[in-house]
């Protein structure tokens, strides 16, 4: 990190530098918890009280307002992840490796949050707890990915080798993710198509949409916020002796 | 001690859950990736000749009739094109219903019947309230009448 | 407001159980995220602490 400091004229790289980055982060972990649980309230809200019943699936569907935004992150965490390995490897920046490590935990727990709720739909909608259609066959490997992914960063000792392994894996795994988005649509599944895609029409009530997008914004948000926290405390392990943390102690 | 056995562990968990992995990749591409055939496929013989596997599309309107014993239930499922004869004895999930997908799983017994163990409804992608989807059928039927008294025109 | 009655709402039309089962395991798994990290952070404050003494 410090000689690509002392090369830089401007010193646009130093909040690549954990040293930096520490306290931005404190300062800015409040504010997107407060915006998450606004966010969260506020899409639970339209969610259960004001999103109407559904003509097909009548209250059972509202599980939707949990299970995409869930699943929307388990995929979009991932590439995150491996987008910050690529960075990682490439940069040799430290930074970058902690961020992908710290975004790992929180993928996992929305990919398993996306399967669990999924189940809890697939029962009395399709009639079955679990089959194993593309969609869901690859939305369990993604789990296993996950689960692969800090299995091996703390398998290794050394920091530096664990980083980079892992971010291999992380790198290799993202291949997943496409597959996962598009199964519905290469494969026959029982799982249904996308309600949302960029190319067409959402082919869902606005109020029902503006729920599941704004309970999506408010996982994004607390998302960011524990990711934030996640990486301070990396930063705190593998690097005690800094002073800076004094100040917190 | 205690580290290096934690450690280990962690490396056997990371091995299983890896090999788990593959063995569920390779079963997937093999059979399960097609997660069901659809009536025209099993028609040109691209499904298993023996043994279980699923068929899906649409239950055929006015198809579905529930059999003199009470217990077992007939219907067709046609992907528009062809249709096949389905039989099944237990409980139908909530979503079945004539017009809409299902999705069977059993064998074809001599008479080219499906008999099924399993039946699934398979729903679409649409959520709307009950008036918005009432509304749509509605001008559906409008325009069919319309096009068909200008035909008789 | 789509509820009639508090009941009516808990009911969920029949999907009582599948519905406030899967928006109860979803905050569950975000309040045990919370709470490991907070548990984290302890760690290693005290770690420091005491490096510090």
């Amino acid at each position: 990190m410090d000689i690509v400091k002392s090369k830089s004229g401007i010193n646009w790289l130093k909040y690549a530098s954990p040293k930096t980055f520490y306290p931005l982060a404190g300062q800015l972990i409040p504010w997107f918890s407060v915006g998450a649980a606004v966010l969260i309230v506020y899409g639970l809200y339209l969610g259960l009280l004001v999103a109407p019943t559904d003509f097909q699936q009548g209250e059972g569907y509202r599980i939707i307002f949990v299970h995409v935004p869930a699943a929307w992150f388990s995929m979009f965490l991932y590439l995150l992840m491996a987008g910050y390995a690529i960075l990682g490897l490439v940069l040799n920046a430290k930074l970058s490796h902690m961020m992908a490590k710290s975004i790992a935990p929180t993928g996992a727990m929305f990919t398993l949050v996306a399967l669990v709720t999924g189940s809890f739909w697939g029962k009395p909608m399709w009639g079955a707890w679990w089959v194993w259609d593309a969609r869901l066959t690859s939305e369990l490997i993604l789990l296993f990915l996950y689960i692969g992914y800090f299995s091996l960063q703390s398998a290794i000792d050394d920091t530096n080798r664990a980083d980079k392994a892992s971010a291999i894996l992380a790198i290799v795994g993202a291949v997943n993710v496409p597959i996962i988005y598009f199964s519905v649509k290469w494969w026959n599944t029982l799982h249904q198509g996308a309600s949302i895609s960029l190319t067409k029409a959402p082919a869902m009530a606005a109020i029902m949409l503006k729920g599941m997008l704004i309970m999506a914004l408010g996982f994004w948000l607390y998302s960011i916020a524990v990711i934030l926290a996640r990486v301070r405390c990396e930063i705190m392990e593998r690097d005690s002796k800094a002073a800076l943390f004094r100040q917190d102690i | 001690m205690k580290a290096r056995h934690k450690r280990l562990a962690m490396i056997v968990a990371g091995l299983v859950l890896i090999a788990a992995a593959a063995v569920l990749i390779t079963k997937s591409f093999r059979s399960n990736l097609v997660f069901f055939f659809t009536p025209t496929q099993v028609e040109k013989g691209e499904a298993p000749k023996s043994g279980n596997f699923r068929i899906g599309g649409l239950v055929e309107q006015g198809t579905l009739k529930r059999l003199p014993d009470g217990l077992r239930v007939q219907f067709k499922v046609t992907d528009t094109a062809k249709s096949m004869l389905v039989e099944y004895k237990g409980i139908l999930p909530d979503l079945f219903k004539e017009g809409k997908g299902v999705v069977a799983e059993g064998s074809l017994n001599q008479d080219g019947l499906f008999v099924a163990t399993q039946v699934l409804a398979k729903h679409d992608e649409n959520y709307m309230p009950p008036e918005a989807a009432a509304a749509i059928a509605k001008a559906q039927a409008n325009k069919t009448n319309t096009l068909s008294t200008e035909n008789n025109k | 407001m789509q509820w009639h009655s508090f009941q009516e709402f808990i009911a969920m039309g029949g999907y009582g159980f599948y519905v406030w089962s899967s928006f109860g395991i979803t905050f569950l798994a975000m309040a045990i995220e919370l709470l490991a990290l907070k548990k984290r952070r302890q760690r290693i404050t005290n770690m420091l602490k005491q490096e510090t003494v």
